[in-house]
């Protein structure tokens, strides 16, 4: 028999670097700077813990929302760090990977028919997302003279003033743009005026190298209106381990609850051990793991500036969005520097309206790796000037 | 603090150039030129070297890591052993430790024989020195903060989100 696929499923194109895959798999000395995860490992201490608990036979499920100690240093530590008030027992919730929490409010909050705006350019896994719960996605272009900050006339434009929620993701992936408080009040205002649900990805709060982080849930009258998204895979270097959380008011965060619970029922165990030791003891290697992804960024951002590409000055995640040279579709240029240079970058196509005619760079890679890969495009630029 | 960051930047790779730490850090190229030299001059910076994995070669190399005691008498202190020892060529590091031995020696040589020879030789016969304890090493897994030996591929996607 064949599958029938569902209508949904067949609604998703495939990824957009998949072909790219193929690529690079053929060719040898690829130089990736594909990657969207930390070319760090775990810090040791939350590793030691994990085997720990592996030693002492801690292997079964754990609560559905996840361990009680988790949730209170989560609790904890949101508060410290980025002003926010959670109930550990009701306004919690723990999962694998930040992409579940995604999911499980994709799934909770959208009905089908409902319309969900997203800034874009973005993750690429939230049009799936929504799709897949069988909700319309409407993309909400940023623009790069606006250093891809999303702006009231932004939401206006797109008409997502009649959308039902709206998703964020600040630190941006890929193009590495910040939200600054003064940024993100607006937006709240507009939130707040149009009744729209918030879901805001803030799993690279801790990499934000100018400034501070400000969660929009801080704002008046958000917190009711807002599911927050973290998760230690990026400043934590755990991104194997599956572990990430959702922070909302007690309903919201106990309907998607009710799924976990059927789907998941309790995120990985290992890794809530070493994501407790992670917030208790690793913060310097957090600080460790920020300051070097700050230096690889002020060094890419000068030498695409050498090179002679326009480059927006990405201030969070660990991306870089340049423009390619105007000879070049983004595709072009990923695909033609991987052939002949060996050189692994992202177009930015596939993160949405908004992505053409920039590339995006993933500084989680060795100084060395980018001192070459970056003489490398150099050379492409030069000879194909 | 840019004498720190210049610091670890070179540790990190001493043949970054100038301009390599000038983007990795917010100072200009000459004030890094000029930070290296005021390192050099004031003899923080003593040299530059190369991390060498030896097991990677068909010409072996012999290292030792050798404990010593010494007795010190009036005349003598450690400054004074430590200035005698330090000046031959087959000693790679030297250091007064705190614990059950008095210094920490690094010994390289082209044979064990020649290695041996000259600590039996040259070594030992140094009158404040009590006891040498040898210990060849096997393998070595890390060198000044570089792992050595194969290490793992990254095996990393090429592309992930
Ligand atoms: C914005 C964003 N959200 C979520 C994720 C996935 O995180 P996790 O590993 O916690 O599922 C990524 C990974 O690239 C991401 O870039």
């Amino acid at each position: 028999m064949s599958f029938e696929l569902s209508d949904r499923v067949q609604a998703v194109p495939p990824s957009g670097i998949r072909r790219f895959f193929e690529i690079a798999d053929e060719r040898d000395e690829v130089i990736s700077l594909g990657v969207g995860e930390p070319d760090f490992a775990t810090p040791w201490a939350a590793r030691d813990a994990a085997i720990a608990s592996l030693e002492q036979g801690k292997t079964s499920y754990t609560a559905n929302r996840g361990k009680t100690d988790l949730r209170e240093a989560i609790a904890d530590y949101v508060a410290d760090r980025f002003d926010l008030g959670y109930d550990p027992d009701e306004e919690i919730i723990v999962t694998a990977g930040a992409s579940e929490a995604v999911d499980l409010a994709f799934r909770a909050f959208v009905d089908p028919g409902d319309t969900v705006a997203i800034a874009q350019p973005s993750y690429i896994s939230y049009e799936p997302g929504v799709i897949f719960a069988g909700g319309e996605v409407l993309p909400v272009p940023t623009r790069e003279e606006d250093d891809f900050r999303l702006t009231v006339e932004g939401l206006e434009e797109a008409g997502a003033d009649e959308a039902d929620v709206l998703v964020l993701c600040y630190p941006n992936n890929p193009t590495g743009a910040i939200m600054p408080a003064e940024d993100l009040e607006p937006i709240a205002e507009f939130a707040r005026e149009h009744d729209l649900l918030v879901l805001s990805d803030e799993i690279y709060a801790e990499l934000t190298y100018d400034g501070e982080h400000t969660s929009i849930a801080t704002f008046e009258g958000m917190r009711e209106r807002t599911i927050v998204f973290n998760g230690f895979s990026k400043a934590h270097a755990m991104t194997g381990l599956r572990l990430g959380y959702a922070l909302g008011p007690a309903d919201a965060i106990g309907a998607m609850n009710k799924i976990h619970q059927y789907t998941m029922l309790s995120a990985p165990t290992t890794a809530q051990y070493a994501a407790l030791e992670a917030l208790d003891s690793c913060e310097d290697d957090v600080q460790e793991m920020v300051d070097q992804y700050d230096r690889r960024r002020q060094f890419v951002l000068s030498r695409f500036r050498e090179i002679g590409m326009d480059v927006f000055e990405a201030k969070g995640a660990f991306y870089c969005f340049p423009e390619v040279p105007e000879s070049f579709t983004a595709e072009e240029f990923a695909e033609e520097v991987l052939r002949e240079q060996g050189v692994a970058v992202v177009p930015g196509d596939v993160f949405g309206t908004g992505g053409e005619g920039h590339l995006r760079i993933s500084y989680a890679t060795g100084l060395e790796d980018l001192r070459e890969a970056l003489n490398r495009i150099e050379a492409f630029v030069a000879d194909n000037a | 603090m840019s004498e720190r960051e210049v610091l670890e930047s070179l540790r990190e790779n001493a043949r970054y150039s100038a301009a390599d730490i000038a983007r990795m850090t917010d100072l200009e190229e000459a004030e890094v030129e000029a930070t290296i030299e005021e390192l050099e001059a004031a003899g923080v910076v003593r040299g530059y070297q190369a991390v060498v994995d030896w097991d990677k070669l068909a010409d072996e190399r012999v290292r030792a890591e050798v404990e010593l005691n010494v007795t010190l008498d009036r005349e003598t202190g450690y400054d004074d052993i430590a200035e005698r020892l330090a000046r031959f060529p087959e000693v790679k590091a030297l250091r007064l430790i705190s614990g059950d031995y008095d210094f920490d020696m690094e010994v390289e040589g082209d044979s064990i024989r020649e290695v041996s020879q000259f600590i039996s030789e040259k070594v030992a016969p140094v009158p404040e020195i009590t006891q040498t304890v040898t210990h060849y090493v096997m393998t070595s897994y890390k060198e000044n903060g570089i792992e050595l030996g194969d290490g793992e591929d990254d095996d990393r996607l090429s592309f992930s989100p």
